[in-house]
């Protein structure tokens, strides 16, 4: 009797640590990166970095990093992965170089608004980690009714960009207006100035009156809106914005 | 052992006092159990994470009087919520705590709602009255909505707004694409306000198939449709050989003539080659229809079918046939009748059959059917439901196809069959659904699209927002989308109208297109004059447009019941044509006009009214609107250009009377250099 039980609690530490060390190992299991061929010397964006899109969601244009050697040519086979703050996946996290020395990845964005910043890496023959950050800007419902609304009345002069669908009336103006993008010079605009110009023209702060008032057009809601866009699209980052989200 | 257990009760238990002892410390310690628990809890624990964090905030006084400690809950009686979520979420409403990118102390981005009159879950879903993480935002045993992952946010919205929101471009894009890609053909999505939602996707009719293309073509274009058109929106029904071999045979031996086609025109194709090309633009032919160019990307619009290998398909009668006039083959064609003469049909008809793909059919070779296939093809074509789409002689409309997605978005999980490896959640089923449909069963019937990521998301947004809420709601809680207008020009004129398919472009009256302007008051916007010199040459308002009207080689007769439908019909009720006369402004009036659209409105950023100045490339070119427009209107416009034509992007100006006047005393009198020369002769 007082054998059996014995027994039998030594066959429960024994399935206990059996099934302990299965379900520790299945962890350490879950990545197993590609070995690499190579290893570069520099790590470049190709495409893909500072691209909108709505919380969540898939960037537009997938993002392609090449790995490079010393002379700047890219290298296939090298590993390149990536890695961002929490809510961020890609699609895939890792991989080798293709055959020009590149590596593509879908990605999609974390649930909150504001930049993402987007770090690739890959180690060089000294197994030393080499780095390349990207930032993505993601959209909440505000940004993205500004968004909107910049593309139907802002667009067409802020931004002296033509596509085949819609020509740039920017080079037609006498005095030029700032495209959104201008850190430099919005970051320094406060909020209540840039209602007052949006809202009232230019005139209302001693500029031209090529920019209309739009506050009998618009209401007061999207005017912020389209102020939280610009501001979230702004080169520099506006800090108003918001925090940049990184792997922590 | 037995000695053992013997000393250690004699220990505890051996006299009743001892006993009485212990049995009161054992109770003690299990009643302060829950007490415990709920000092150790999650929430507790954010919500001291959160004061920890405050401290040294400048605003922490404030942050600290906002701060309420214990649960938090929001309660909505009407919609049977309570949540939460705010017991750790606790900096919900704090705009200061932008910068902060840790949750769940992040404040809720800014939306049209109030967080207290909305609560969490009916946006985000998740289990409200949960007071841990992982119950509130997990599929538990009890509750099997997790919190809806991001992309999938504007479902929500979409629950209550039936209409189009400028905030929810994926929720919009979905629901689009439910009528655009045919999906409610053979699914019946029933809407909250009774109607049954519409495809937008316009399946040609098959009945009179074999006048158009050929057996060959049928067959290369049911095995792969992509490969004929990348743009293509029929999906992939993976047919084997045999199958698309039958359901060809079928479909010739099933098919009629069309009453009335007569023969192949008797003149000649252009000889000069560009002729094609040229007819092709000048009849904006791309504002509607896509052509693959060099670099492989698909340039045009997607009104029509694209037109990459339209050669290849199309038999040369057909062509000529449909070019002269498509509504022979198809009354309810967004295609116009151009009214093209016999030369311009045969040499639009030979630009388009040079548009060919010899590999398309190159390896496309089928014997004559037999009758055994021809049955079988029958067989086929009423089993996969090609009726639900395409009309087809002698095979009846499928009432229920597949199954209704009226409350999809709030199936059980219960009864949905999971994939290995794939997540247990209503997005993700939905999701694997659209993308391969046929790994769920390899005896499905639903077909193979190739929509990309980004489509596959839009599309399980829209089918997220058809739920159980959405379809029980009550109606003042619902946002209800516009009343469908199925307005349709009248008599004669509107005759005319439909065979020129006005309203593919134009919108009058809430139905119709947004290619080109809205109609509904052009006749009190326009002098009469003016109109029918624009419908016999259309010439271009906008100089910066690529899409813009064709002519359609009106007759003198045509163009006069059209200019006389459009300006007695469109009338606007707010416009009085005779509040303002069109000439005899007085020269200082017309002066002071100049100046105010040159300095305080600054309208040549803009518009055009001196060519040699003027430069602004956004509204129309005013050079001629003096003869263009009424007085009356162009003062309305001044005063309110929303109200006359809503969603213009020309800004309210909030203008006085007599800014308006003068403004529109300088407008009037601008008639344009080549008319006044004209004039003169």
């Amino acid at each position: 009797m007082i054998r059996n039980s014995t027994s039998m609690a030594a066959l429960l530490t024994v399935f206990l640590t059996a099934s302990l060390a299965t379900s520790c190992s299945r962890k350490n299991a879950s990545v197993t990166l590609p070995k690499p061929a190579t290893f570069g010397a520099a790590i470049v964006e190709s495409s893909g970095g500072k691209q909108m899109a709505q919380t969540g969601s898939l960037l537009p244009q997938p993002v392609i990093v090449q790995v490079n050697d010393e002379q700047g040519n890219g290298i296939p086979g090298a590993l390149v992965q990536f890695e961002a703050a929490p809510g961020v996946s890609f699609d895939p996290a890792y991989g080798l170089t293709d055959s020009s020395g590149q590596f593509t990845t879908n990605v999609s964005l974390g649930g909150m608004a504001g930049r993402y910043q987007l770090t690739a890496f890959t180690f060089d023959k000294s197994h030393k980690r080499i780095e390349l950050n990207l930032q993505e800007i993601a959209l909440g419902y505000q940004q993205t009714v500004g968004r909107r609304l910049n593309d139907q009345y802002c667009d067409r002069c802020h931004n002296p960009e033509s596509t085949v669908e819609r020509v740039s009336n920017y080079d037609n103006l006498e005095v030029k207006p700032h495209a959104f993008a201008e850190g430099d010079t919005l970051n320094k605009i406060s909020d209540a100035d840039l209602t007052a110009i949006i809202t009232h023209g230019g005139p209302a702060l001693n500029r031209s009156a090529l920019m209309p008032p739009w506050g009998n057009t618009l209401s007061k809601a999207d005017i912020e809106a389209l102020i939280a866009y610009i501001r979230s699209v702004s080169d520099p980052p506006s800090r108003a914005a918001g925090p940049i989200y990184g792997k922590d | 052992m037995k000695a053992n257990l013997r000393s250690f009760w004699r220990r505890f238990f051996g006299d009743s006092v001892r006993a009485f002892g212990v049995v009161s410390l054992i109770f003690l310690v299990s009643l302060a159990i829950a007490p415990a628990k709920n000092f150790f809890s999650e929430w507790r624990h954010y919500q001291h994470g959160y004061l920890k964090m405050i401290r040294n905030r400048s605003e922490a006084n404030t942050l600290q009087r906002h701060f309420k400690s214990g649960i938090q809950q929001i309660w909505i009686p009407d919609l049977n919520v309570v949540d939460r979520c705010t017991s750790c979420h606790v900096a919900m409403k704090e705009a200061s705590l932008t910068d902060v990118a840790t949750q769940p102390f992040r404040p809720h981005p800014v939306i049209p709602h109030k967080l207290d009159e909305f609560g969490c879950t009916i946006c985000h879903r998740g289990q409200g009255a949960a007071t841990t993480l992982s119950e509130a935002h997990s599929s538990t045993l009890a509750w099997e909505q997790p919190i809806l992952p991001a992309k999938y946010t504007e479902s929500s919205c979409g629950e209550c707004h039936r209409n189009w929101l400028m905030g929810t471009p994926v929720l919009n894009q979905g629901r689009a694409m439910l009528a655009r890609f045919g999906c409610v053909n053979c699914h019946s999505v029933k809407l909250p306000d009774g109607t049954t939602m519409k495809a937008t996707d316009d399946p040609p009719s098959l009945s009179h198939i074999a006048d158009k293309t050929t057996r060959e073509w049928i067959y290369a274009w049911l095995k792969d449709p992509q490969a004929y058109a990348t743009t293509a929106t029929m999906p992939n029904f993976k047919l084997s050989d045999d199958d698309a071999r039958d359901m060809s045979a079928f479909l010739i031996a099933n098919s009629t003539p069309v009453a009335g086609d007569s023969a192949t025109v008797p003149a000649k194709a252009s000889p000069d080659p560009t002729a094609g090309a040229s007819l092709y633009g000048e009849s904006f032919c791309a504002s509607c229809h896509a052509v693959q160019n060099a670099a492989g990307n698909v340039v045009g619009g997607d009104v029509g079918p694209e037109l990459t290998r339209i050669g290849s398909k199309v038999k040369s009668e057909w062509l000529q046939g449909w070019l002269r006039n498509p509504r022979t083959f198809d009354p309810g064609t967004a295609m116009p009748h151009y009214r093209f003469n016999d030369a311009q049909v045969a040499t639009l008809a030979g630009f388009l059959e040079a548009k060919t793909d010899s590999d398309l059919l190159s390896n496309v070779h089928i014997d004559p059917a037999t009758r055994e296939q021809i049955v079988h093809g029958k067989r086929l074509v009423s089993d996969y439901g090609c009726a639900s789409c395409h009309e087809i002689a002698g095979i009846k409309r499928p009432e229920t196809f597949a199954p209704e997605l009226t409350r999809i978005g709030s199936k059980p999980i219960t009864q949905l069959l999971f994939l290995r490896g794939m997540p247990h959640t209503l997005p993700d089923y939905i999701a694997g659904k659209i993308r391969q449909p046929r790994a769920f069963s390899p005896g499905l019937k639903m077909p193979q699209y190739s929509f990309t990521s980004a489509q596959i998301d839009a599309l399980t947004t829209a089918l997220l927002a058809l739920n159980e809420r959405s379809s029980t709601l009550p109606p003042p809680l619902t946002v209800p989308a516009p009343p469908k207008s199925e307005y349709q020009p009248a008599g004669k004129a509107g005759k005319l109208m439909t065979d020129l398919a006005c309203l593919s472009c134009h919108r009058i009256n809430g139905h119709g297109g947004d290619m080109a302007p809205d109609l509904t008051w052009e006749g009190s916007s326009v002098q009469r004059q003016w109109l029918v010199d624009f419908l016999k040459t259309p010439n271009t308002l906008r100089p910066a447009l690529i899409r813009r009207m064709p002519r359609f080689n009106l007759t003198d007769a045509e163009t006069n019941e059209l200019a006389d439908y459009i300006m007695t019909v469109y009338q606007s009720p707010a416009v009085d044509r005779d509040s303002m006369p069109q000439s005899g402004y007085p020269q200082s009036q017309i002066e002071l006009g100049r100046q105010l659209f040159y300095e305080k409105y600054s309208c040549q950023g803009c518009h055009i009214v001196d060519t040699k100045t003027d430069k602004g490339y956004i509204g129309p070119t005013l050079t001629q609107v003096g003869s263009r427009l009424t007085a009356a209107w162009i003062y309305a416009w001044m005063k309110n250009p929303q109200a006359l034509r809503p969603g213009t992007i020309e800004p309210n100006r909030a203008m006085s009377d007599e800014d308006a006047r003068a403004l529109t005393a300088f407008l009037i009198s601008q008639k344009g250099a080549g008319k006044q020369e004209a004039a003169k002769k």
